[in-house]
């Protein structure tokens, strides 16, 4: 019985690749590889190019894990560590409602006061320290990458946080005594209970990584929506969810839906791919003297 | 010898809860005192009275005074860290950090800035892992996680750990009730060896064990000190009908 509901999960997953595969053939057959790296997105001509939206995707979520894990990590530590019970656990609550917010809540709030408040205060004063970085060059509109990359974070921060703070509490308190009982600070303790919640924490930025890559409604929303690949993170961008999300309603042609379904099959793949890879890059730093069970 | 902790008239209280009642004893220089009596009697409550580590329970309040030296411990202007440094803890459970064996000894060191350079700090490890009688099992593997020793190994590395920050005083939870009789075996005779140097307070739910390695054996029972008597004198005649009844095997 149970490997039949273990197999579901593997028998779903090769469902969808192949139904996935089969839906796109015609567009796969027609670009091959260069699907992958064509830059051209223009239906009308029919010619397709995945490489501004899987730059989007990837460089949103990127931008998103830079902001959300330290804030989530810092959270995560407060709560545990040094907020008093009457302040940790309403506080607690607070982190887990903010995750389960609809993300089209988030999208309206990010295009209504995020995005004014990004060009009004935030990228004008990013241009006037770090203007000569090609990175803060360009219009402050208030809508593009940048803007998509923080309403992630926003969005990813408390589930980072609401996992992280699971994991620090696992952590025995035999741990905290013994570094109390050397004559550890706080503060030195709390580096002890990090390094057993090392692995923990990695998993919980996986999980937030896997949510920003396919979170759809809210990018859409504030990233502007143009298929290009800027070094400017004030230029508008696009992802792949998106222009799933955007154009398969009025999708005309069997190309342009068969190229529109290889983007799913490609997000799928980067999914894949963008998390096999943060697994390995933790592996490869992970502590290794954890105990192994 | 003088005496190095004197506690008088301790109470304390788990929120309104009282868990000990008017403890007054004192514990000798470089002598070993065992704490003994059924569980939930509050030696382990009353053992981590003398290192302020109770604190850490948001509700537990403490009246009396534990005096260290001379020094009262809960006095206003007590610096807890330092008190802490100075009367080292080896808990129930070894609980080595998730860290090289090498790193777990050098935590205590490195945290307190007591080596002057790199090579300080190996020689300090060193003879840390030697006084707790497991240098020579370890030596060719510091830079090995402290969780692939056995059992007994991870409970001597947390007492290396606790004697490289040099501290007066040693306090022990129950520090071989998880371990084989080898394994205790080594622990005992390191606590006695340890004596030349510390002064040691030692719970245990083995009496044998108390009467192998203490000097002086103190009978808690609900909260209260029973009787306070040199080991052998608890052993053969104790004062108190009580304390004969608990170590004759008559209840607990």
């Amino acid at each position: 019985m149970l490997y039949i509901c273990a197999g579901s999960v593997l028998a779903i997953t090769l469902t969808m690749v192949v139904a996935m595969t089969q839906s796109s053939w015609l567009s796969i057959k027609e670009f091959g590889l260069g699907f992958l790296v064509g830059q051209v997105w223009d239906p009308v001509k029919g010619e397709f190019g995945a490489l501004p939206f899987i730059w989007g995707t990837i460089a949103s979520s990127v931008l998103a894990l830079i902001i959300a894990v330290p804030l989530s990590v810092a959270v995560a530590i407060f709560l545990v560590e040094q907020a008093p019970r009457s302040l940790a656990r309403p506080l607690g609550f607070l982190v887990e409602l903010l995750a389960a917010i609809p993300s089209v809540v988030y999208g309206l709030w990010a295009i209504f006061v995020l995005a004014p408040l990004l060009r009004i205060y935030v990228q004008p004063f990013l241009q006037s320290l770090f203007g000569w970085l090609p990175l803060f060059q360009g219009t402050a509109t208030g809508i593009g990458l940048l803007t998509g990359g923080v309403v992630l974070a926003i969005m990813i921060t408390p589930i980072i946080t609401a996992v992280t703070r699971d994991v620090l509490e696992a952590v025995p308190v035999t741990q905290r005594e013994a570094s109390l009982a050397l004559g550890a600070t706080r503060w030195e303790t709390t580096k002890i209970v990090l390094s057993n919640a090392s692995s923990g924490i990695a998993g919980a930025v996986i999980l937030g990584l896997g949510r920003a890559i396919g979170e759809t409604m809210a990018v859409t929303m504030v990233i502007g929506n143009r298929p290009q690949i800027s070094a400017s993170l004030f230029d508008p961008a696009y992802s792949i969810a998106s222009v799933i999300a955007n154009e398969f309603t009025e999708a005309t042609g069997d190309l342009y839906i068969s190229a529109l379904t290889e983007m799913g099959l490609i997000l799928f793949i980067v999914t894949f791919v963008v998390t096999g890879l943060a697994k390995l890059l933790i592996m490869s730093v992970a502590n290794r003297n954890l105990p192994q069970n | 010898m003088g005496n190095k902790i004197e506690v008088s008239n301790l109470n304390f209280y788990y929120g309104k809860a009282q868990a000990l009642y008017d403890i007054s004893l004192a514990v000798p220089e470089r002598e070993v005192v065992a704490f003994i009596g059924p569980s939930g009697c509050g030696k382990s409550t009353f053992l981590r009275t003398l290192n302020r580590m109770n604190d850490t329970i948001p509700s537990a309040r403490v009246d009396g005074t534990v005096t260290i030296d001379g020094r009262n411990i809960y006095a206003p202007d007590t610096d807890v860290v330092s008190l802490r440094r100075r009367v080292g803890m080896v808990f129930q459970k070894s609980n080595p950090f998730p860290k090289s064996i090498f790193e777990n000894v050098a935590y205590g060191i490195r945290i307190n800035r007591i080596h002057q350079n790199k090579a300080d700090l190996a020689e300090r490890v060193e003879k840390a892992l030697r006084d707790a009688a497991l240098w020579d099992e370890v030596k060719d593997r510091l830079n090995e996680s402290a969780y692939g020793i056995s059992g007994g190994q991870q409970q001597r590395l947390c007492i290396a750990r606790a004697l490289a920050v040099q501290p007066d005083i040693i306090l022990m939870d129950e520090p071989a009730s998880a371990l084989d009789p080898i394994a205790t075996q080594k622990i005992e005779e390191l606590v006695v060896e340890l004596k030349n140097n510390y002064s040691i307070v030692i719970v245990t739910h083995n009496m044998q064990q108390a009467a192998r390695v203490s000097d002086k054996t103190a009978f808690f029972m609900l909260g209260k000190l029973i009787e306070y008597n040199s080991t052998q004198k608890m052993f053969t005649s104790p004062d108190e009908k009580l304390t004969e009844d608990y170590i004759t095997g008559r209840f607990g």
